[in-house]
């Protein structure tokens, strides 16, 4: 038996979970050993057709030329990996879900007719079927390599899905809400960054996406009986992860409540 | 003989997805197009409405290769809209942060995505089976710039410290002193790499363009300055939009742009850099130029990489000054109160100037944004450069034209993702 066949994929995305492969400096050379690259654009020349043992698709479908080449991708990949927000649930370019996409596009382009996109930039697995998702925005290059790893030794991948809080405790962060009042969706957001923000006195903004069972109900209860508006608390839900379900119910339903009060 | 094409529908080993699109009529050159069809993703109308704090953050993600400098173009840009000054010190440390971008990106540049174009391989990691050394020594340089933008970002990638106004915490001298010793392997190995570049076997081939880079009198340029130009030229960044347009184009979902006042497209990047502002280079990279004998204005795209390898030697020497200082003291971040007003910055992206505009409101929310990234604006200029290439590289054998043309691009490093994505190389004759 050859070595697995290894293809790397990009859609609407800012090309950096992609570069956290080539950024594991270290492991990058056994990596690439260890594999069979057949069609990694970014690194590489020799671009070959399918079939792919592992597939990582990084970014979003947001046009649709990529609607149809995600189908193609799923066909000739045994594994099919996610990695990143965009991929994983939207990214940031979501933020126009719900919004009106025809305004966006003419408040950047001169002729936005030249351009095809669809309404809504979506998550690969609202188009086909997906193995495993990477989290993270960006990913943490050591869960890739693990998760790489795990496939080649035939193993299932798995990363941890607590929540951020967590990582703070064991790293003896001193929490930013309890001590300074800062916002910090540290108790709602998926493990993965090593809890870094809390560490540089800032709130989570929740790169990772939403923990397995989050509390999201009781966060905003506790943000809105600190002072918080709820228009505050939605929109920090609103960002790299704003399309996300758990995110996405939570800040809608805060919506609601404001247009409710008006 | 009749017309054809030549295409590259996937370039390689450039930033983000695009293609190359080349019509001839015999050996004539009727049309070049470099061909971004990546999504839209439409950065600046999702910022309108935001409050202005959240730009650092957002703006990163528009490029996972040169987050710090979406970072900075955005901060510095907000600053200037509040009428926020930061202190010498948040200034020095911004600059160390930039330098640490600039050896990550260069180094991932010179050593995974153009070396093997002169070497003749297909990627880097191929390339590190006969030269393991100088991929290896490549691997460990561009470590150092992600470990240094990790120190005091955060994380390598869309670091988290950044904000209007300065930083969320200040480095601890300590943590500056874990990463002196492999800096000043850093150094000397970066001088090591740029010599070996510089030997490679440059295409004799030259372009007429006008250089454009920030400049400034005290420093080689990063976070600010005046628009410099070869023709000698100073532009205010105040005037950046009165003296340069971006035009959509039908191929591209990046705008193309060019100089009013020449109705000439110009480049951007680290070439411009080197040319305009090589006295204002640390010393050891100062005297590396030299002695390699770089022409003082260099015309060859193809000598870019050597560009890359200056400023890298450059951002090593600087960031060893920053780290071997003392503490970082004082607040680490000035504070400011909203007012509705706009601002503009320009700052040195690894792949050339990078300009931001917003407008704010009093409650500070971003009512308007324009980004106008590097690759975008080298795009025009690139074609240009590409249709006096194709003379040079033109034959019966398509696939090895279309190669040759791939190279010369790559030389840009086209950030695709930057500047909205896809490149296509296609050649097409009948």
């Amino acid at each position: 038996m050859g070595k697995p066949k290894l293809g790397v994929f990009k859609f609407a995305s800012c090309d950096g979970c992609q570069l956290s492969l080539l950024d594991a400096e270290d492991q990058l050379l056994a990596v690439a050993d260890a594999v069979e690259i057949r069609h990694f654009p970014e690194a590489s020349s020799r671009m070959e057709a399918g079939p792919y043992d592992i597939a990582l698709v990084e970014g979003s479908i947001t046009t649709p030329h990529d609607a149809e080449r995600i189908q193609q991708i799923r066909r000739d990949a045994k594994f099919l990996m996610t990695i990143g927000a965009c991929a994983t649930s939207g990214g940031i370019q979501a933020l126009r879900n719900g919004a009106d996409t025809a305004e966006f596009m003419r408040a950047v382009y001169a002729s936005p007719e030249y351009i095809q996109v669809l309404d809504k930039s979506t998550p690969i697995a609202e188009h086909v079927k997906v193995d495993f998702e990477l989290r993270g925005c960006p990913i943490n290059q050591y869960q890739l390599i693990e998760v790489i790893q795990s496939l080649l030794a035939g193993r299932n991948p798995r990363t941890p899905r607590h929540s951020v809080c967590l990582d703070c405790k064991r790293r003896g962060t001193v929490c930013v809400t309890v001590a300074q009042g800062t916002p910090c969706l540290g108790p709602v957001t998926q493990s993965g960054c090593n809890a870094i923000c809390p560490s540089y006195h800032r709130g989570c903004y929740g790169c990772y996406g939403p923990a397995a069972q989050p509390n999201l109900v009781s966060l905003s209860t506790h943000a809105l009986n600190e002072g918080a508006s709820a228009a505050e608390v939605s929109h920090n839900l609103r960002n790299f992860n704003v399309y996300a379900p758990a995110f996405r119910n939570e800040s809608q339903r805060l919506t609601d409540q404001i247009k409710e009060q008006n | 003989m009749g017309n054809r094409t030549i295409k590259v529908e996937t370039m390689s080993r450039v930033e983000g997805e695009g293609g190359l699109y080349i019509r001839l009529s015999g050996d004539v050159v009727d049309e070049v197009r470099l061909e971004i069809y990546e999504p839209p993703r439409l950065f600046e109308a999702l910022l309108r409405g935001r409050p202005l704090e959240d730009t650092p953050d957002i703006t990163a993600r528009i490029c996972g290769i040169c987050p710090v400098a979406y970072q900075m173009s955005s901060v510095h840009a907000l600053e200037s809209a509040l009428e926020v000054t930061v202190s010498p010190e948040i200034r020095r440390l911004r600059r160390l942060l930039y330098c640490g971008e600039w050896i990550e990106s260069h180094g991932l540049h010179m050593h995974l995505l153009h070396a093997p174009d002169f070497l003749g391989f297909d990627s880097g990691l191929e390339m590190a089976k006969q030269f393991p050394d100088e991929v290896n020594r490549g691997l460990r340089l561009k470590k150092h710039g992600n470990q240094l933008v990790d120190l005091l970002g955060g994380r390598a990638i869309h670091p988290i410290n950044v904000c209007v106004g300065g930083f969320y915490r200040l480095p601890k001298r300590k943590e500056f002193q874990t990463l002196i010793a492999d800096f000043e392997w850093g150094l000397g190995a970066a001088i090591e790499t740029t010599r070996w570049v510089a030997g490679f076997d440059f295409p004799d081939f030259e372009t007429d363009c006008d250089y454009i880079s920030l400049s400034h009198p005290d420093e080689y340029p990063m976070n600010e300055g005046v628009m410099k130009t070869s023709g000698g030229d100073l532009i205010e960044v105040s005037h950046y939009e009165e003296e340069f347009e971006e035009r959509q184009v039908p191929h591209s979902t990046a705008l193309h742009a060019i100089r009013k006042s020449t109705g000439r497209p110009y480049l951007l990047g680290p070439l411009s850099r080197v040319n305009l502002n090589r006295d204002k280079l640390a010393p050891a990279s100062r005297k590396l130029a030299d002695e390699i004998g770089l022409e003082p204005l260099c015309r060859n795209p193809h000598k870019a990489i050597i560009a890359r390898g200056l400023e890298i030697v450059h951002a090593y020497e600087e960031a060893l000054t920053i780290l071997r200082g003392d503490q970082p003291q004082g607040k680490s971040r000035e504070t400011y109160e909203y007012q509705a007003g706009e601002g503009m910055a320009a700052t040195e992206a690894p792949r050339g100037t990078l300009f931001h505009r917003y407008v704010v409101d009093e409650a500070g929310k971003i009512v308007e944004a324009c980004i106008i990234p590097p690759t975008s604006q080298n795009q025009a200029q690139i074609e240009a450069d590409l249709k006096q290439w194709i003379s040079h590289v033109i034959s019966e054998d398509e696939q090895e034209t279309a190669r040759k043309c791939e190279n010369l691009v790559r030389a840009y490093d086209p950030c695709i993702s930057c500047s909205t994505h896809f490149l296509k190389v296609k050649i097409e004759r009948s």
